[in-house]
């Protein structure tokens, strides 16, 4: 039997990645192709009432202009493929085609466009004021039923001047247990406003995309995280059926989160391929990514904690205004909440809350939308009360972290495993916290020492998808995946699990992947977290049929029933007469004589679509193993804690990470160096949000300023420790066959919560009601000034 | 909630683009008057200056002119015209993708390839300037059989890559580095490899892979 979990591999696909042989979306070229470029708003909200490309579409080599016409109309509040009322500086209004992309951009520099600017608006709080700005025509609130106008009222807001964030009407809101008795037995209550910022993805490769139709066919080659989860929606946004899709995504440049599923601009050029009869190519620019390229919602909260002497949070009463960006956005709000009911055990809790819209970037999922935000706000807040209550910041972390038992969220759902505190304590003993923490406010110079300790939560898994794998007369175990490739590698980790379930060697094994082509079933994106729980059960419920199928086999063939067989050595073998045996490729053979189940002219009826048409593309080349994975109720939680030491200089405000420590709960740690490789790049992004990373606007004309990698400010090789180390509390959890859960978001949010931990240690536990901490702020703090920054104001500063 | 139908926009398109029942068209005078009256109109993309949403500037073409260059050993001849990037040279008239754009204004290091041993930004190197030098690109490191530079190799085993984009321009810094100093302490390694970000954050993976590699060359 070969034990391939938790050994590290050579994934498949990092040799083409370090010769330059990996395909990215930019690197397909075809005869005649034609190069796109985009003319977008400059404004943050306007009605074009004319565009006048006479001129344009006179120039040499200009082939087509594609207006919101000739693509699909999104129902509102989605996001737009082209069209005539932008919501944000950079929403695409039209395209053009020439014979070089020096042509295309000089046409799009020729278009004259008639423009009404509009309202707009840049600060959710603003907005909610009673006469404040809207973002959209329908109203500035997005909640159930669709968008509309919600205003707070000027009592609401007295409080903002002494920077107490307001609580007016919410269009969201859930409780459990009895907040008011929590409240009144606590020993200390906490009442703290905060403000997170918004950030871009900074994805290394920008959502270039390339597209071309033959024989009534669209070829799409894009930028995504997800290969089968991404097919249908873009099927929709091209308006081709999915089965004449082809869609290729072999390569990834990154994503975290903004090219989880289908996006708008990956169909524009499929619409011009379609209209010009050509191949197009439309590379997205950096500049671009920063308006059209998706960016994490800010907050702007309030949160009520309650207090034991022990440092057991009694009640929490959390309030969450979402700068949702101008459309659909994401929840990372209820996701905060949620979080926060699960890390910290509150035994009473409220939650309430608004989605926002303002005209800034579309919003979509940033590694750990919204658990990592609260992480933020939240992990500081717990020092300041292990500080008032004489508690050692392990120790209150301990006293509320949860168990596998711990309810979750407001339905007070069931989770599969915990082990929270377990990683509390392997970390604490390996950086060695009881010594470190000795060193806090340590001065040398201006610089003075601090540490942190920091935890963080998202969900990570999902159940429920179908798997396809297949044995072929040659013995080689093939695994279809559809999972799609975000660089984490647990597309080959999981596929290992098949190999597993059926004792292959890791060698007889080829993973099929990263295009329709490849026939791959309905499988979840690569996102959430969710990977390693979902495609090992999916992956293992397929090979546990295939194994089934052998059995099968042999009792047909050799006799005896299916139960007298085990399988050993890529071999059925009779487990009372040895002799008795086949080999898998024999097998294999046999199933596509025998035809039926066993080589998939019959398949299951539960599976998808996508799942179906791949199973028949294969059906009687070998032995195929496919199956829908049942279902799991519970909720997967993905847990980490981070500890960090850091040495802050008070006169430039510069932190220097000395070292960090990541330890995660993802139950059996299936690839070692793919987890230790995800535990140190999520503190790098960690680190980023914490102390560097925001998205600031013009407030009078709601012009972006972040928009670049130098003003946007992701970490470079000099903004992070050399050398980082890593550790996993390897507890299995029960509801994979593997043991395995996800955890690649919350490694993120518990490395920059605990930065901002050390932060407030170094400057003697003083707690900022904003992050990112940047340079002045820490500048401003260590000298007891008032902070620069508008009380709540968020974009803007 | 629908928001409330707009008034159509107009689309004015060349004479004989035009396909049957689209608007006559207006007059250039109609086109001021109605802007006067309605609102502001912009011309592509200037109307708030630079750095609103507008890409690189338009650069004045040229003509193209044949050259010769040195690439990964071989003498490769190409048009180019007098504003064309090494970069898009390589990856849009010889093929050679492996050379990223991440963001084609020397921010990243995506596109970091070797001018005479030298590690430079190709997005930000005009290739009239480098006709008479060595350029070695991620597609030339591996030897003819496909036995891995050790760079590559540390790489691969070290889990150097995650998503995989900024890596052929760290290898390129990487071998650039080791070229110039073939033991570098971690220290000297991280500043060398400084100008190549990774969004994935693989810094520390990367460093392991070149001090792997540097025992090995």
């Amino acid at each position: 039997m070969p034990d391939l979990i938790g050994r590290d591999f050579t994934p498949p696909d990092v040799r083409a990645k370090v010769t330059g042989e990996a395909m990215y979306a930019e690197d397909f070229r075809r005869d005649g192709m034609l190069f796109c470029r985009l003319l977008k708003s400059p404004m943050p909200h306007a009605r074009v009432h004319g565009v006048d490309a006479r001129r344009a579409l006179a120039m040499d080599g200009v082939v087509a202009i594609l207006t919101p016409e000739d693509v699909p109309t999104q129902e509102e509040p989605g996001n737009n493929i082209l069209t005539y009322e932008p919501h944000f500086v950079g929403e695409p209004i039209v395209a053009v085609a020439a014979v070089d992309e020096q042509t295309a951009q000089d046409a799009i520099d020729a278009i004259e466009l008639d423009l009404e600017p509009r309202t707009f608006c840049v600060d959710p709080l603003e907005s909610l004021r009673p006469e404040g700005p809207d973002a959209r025509r329908a109203g500035n609130v997005l909640a159930e039923g669709g968008v509309s106008s919600h205003k707070w009222t000027e009592e609401d807001f007295s409080s903002v001047a002494e920077g107490r964030m307001p609580t007016g009407e919410p269009t969201m809101q859930w409780s459990y247990g009895d907040l008011t008795a929590g409240f009144d037995e606590a020993e200390l209550i906490l009442d703290e406003s905060f403000v997170t910022a918004s950030n871009a993805h900074h994805s290394m490769e920008p959502r270039t995309c390339f597209a071309y139709w033959e024989n009534g066919k669209c070829f799409v080659h894009g930028s995504a995280q997800s290969q089968a989860f991404t097919h249908p929606g873009l099927a929709r946004y091209i308006g081709v059926e999915p089965e004449n899709l082809v869609f290729v995504a072999e390569f990834c440049g990154g994503g975290f989160g903004s090219k989880g599923s289908a996006y708008p601009e990956m169909s524009i050029p499929a619409h011009m391929a379609r209209k010009t009869g050509r191949p197009v190519l439309m590379r997205v620019s950096r500049a671009e990514e920063y308006y059209l390229g998706r960016a994490r919602c800010g907050f702007q909260g309030r949160i009520r904690l309650g207090f034991r002497v022990d440092g057991k949070v009694t009640s929490c009463d959390l309030y969450i205004v979402q700068d949702n960006g101008p459309n659909s956005g994401f929840g990372d709000l209820g996701s905060a909440a949620d979080a926060v009911s699960l890390v910290y055990t509150p035994e009473a809790m409220r939650f309430r809350g608004v989605r926002v819209l303002t005209n800034t970037p579309p919003r979509s999922a940033q590694r750990g939308p919204g658990q990592n935000q609260i992480a933020c706000a939240v992990e500081p807040l717990l020092d300041k009360a292990a500080a008032e209550l004489g508690l050692d910041r392990v120790a209150i972390r301990r006293v509320n972290a949860p168990d596998s038992e711990t309810p979750y969220g407001d339905d007070r759902g069931a989770i599969t495993s915990a082990h929270l505190r377990e990683a509390l304590d392997a970390g604490a003993q390996r950086f060695g916290w009881t010594e470190r923490r000795g060193r806090s406010g340590e001065r040398n110079g201006s610089k003075v020492r601090g540490v942190g300790v920091g935890q963080a939560y998202h969900s990570a898994g999902s159940s429920g998808f179908d798997g396809l794998v297949r044995i072929t007369p040659d013995g080689i175990l093939h695994i279809h995946t559809g999972v799609g490739n975000l660089g984490t590698y647990s597309y080959a980790a999981t596929a290992r699990a098949a190999a597993e379930a059926l004792g292959y060697a890791w060698d007889n094994c080829v993973i099929h992947r990263g295009d329709s082509r490849e026939h791959v079933p309905w499988n979840l994106g690569q996102f959430g977290s969710n990977t390693s729980f979902t495609m090992t059960r999916t992956n293992w419920a397929a090979a546990m049929d295939a194994a089934r199928k052998l059995r099968q086999i042999a009792s047909i063939r050799l006799g005896g029933s299916a139960d007298d067989y085990e399988l050993r050595d890529e071999t059925v073998v009779h487990r009372a007469r040895a002799g008795v045996r086949m080999s898998f490729a024999q097998a294999a053979r046999w199933a596509m004589e025998m035809g039926g189940p066993y080589s998939g002219q019959n398949l299951p009826g539960d599976i998808n679509d996508m799942t179906r048409r791949s199973a028949e593309a294969l059906a009687g080349t070998g032995l195929l193993g496919v199956a829908r994975d049942d279902r799991v109720d519970a909720t997967v939680p993905a847990l980490a804690a981070g500890f960090v030491e850091i040495e802050l200089d008070t006169e430039t405000g510069r932190v220097e990470i000395l070292d960090y420590l990541g330890v995660a709960d993802c139950g059996t740690v299936l690839h070692p160096q793919g987890l230790a490789a995800q535990v140190r790049g999520g503190a790098v992004m960690g680190f980023g949000m914490a102390l560097t990373e925001r998205h600031v606007y013009d407030p009078r004309w709601g012009l972006p300023g972040a928009v670049g990698l130098h003003r946007a400010k992701p970490p470079s090789y000099l903004d992070v420790p050399s050398e980082m180390d890593w550790d996993a509390v390897d507890i299995a959890d029960p509801d994979n066959p593997v043991g395995a859960k996800g955890v690649g978001e919350p490694l993120m949010g518990c490395a920059a919560a605990a930065v901002l931990c050390a932060v407030s240690d170094a400057l003697g536990g003083h707690y900022f009601n904003r992050n990112p901490v940047v340079t002045d702020m820490i500048v401003n703090a260590a000298a007891r000034r008032r902070q620069s920054t508008r009380p709540l104001a968020t974009n803007t500063q | 909630m629908r928001e409330k139908e707009l008034p159509t926009t107009t689309v004015l398109l060349p004479e004989t683009r035009r396909g049957p029942g689209s608007p006559g068209g207006w007059s250039r005078r109609d086109f001021i008057k109605g802007v006067i009256a309605s609102s502001v109109t912009v011309s592509g993309l200037s109307y708030f200056g630079a750095g609103c949403a507008a890409p690189l500037p338009a650069q004045a073409g040229g003509v193209e002119r044949l050259l010769s260059l040195r690439v990964n050993g071989q003498a490769r001849r190409v048009d180019v015209a007098p504003n064309e990037t090494l970069a898009n040279t390589l990856r849009y008239k010889l093929g050679l993708t492996g050379t990223k754009l991440g963001c084609n204004r020397a921010e990243c290091g995506a596109c970091t390839v070797l001018v005479d041993d030298v590690n430079l930004y190709a997005c930000s190197t005009l290739t009239h300037r480098v006709r008479d030098r060595e350029i070695t690109t991620v597609e030339g490191l591996a030897d003819a059989d496909g036995s891995l530079h050790p760079v590559q190799q540390a790489f691969i085993d070290e889990l150097g890559p995650q998503c995989g984009f900024c890596t052929p321009g760290q290898v390129m810094s990487a071998v650039a580095l080791l070229r110039a100093n073939p033991d570098p302490t971690r220290e000297e390694a991280r500043s060398a490899m400084s100008g190549n970000l990774c969004r994935c954050g693989a810094y520390d993976h990367y460093l392991n892979g070149v001090m792997r590699a540097a025992r090995e060359v």
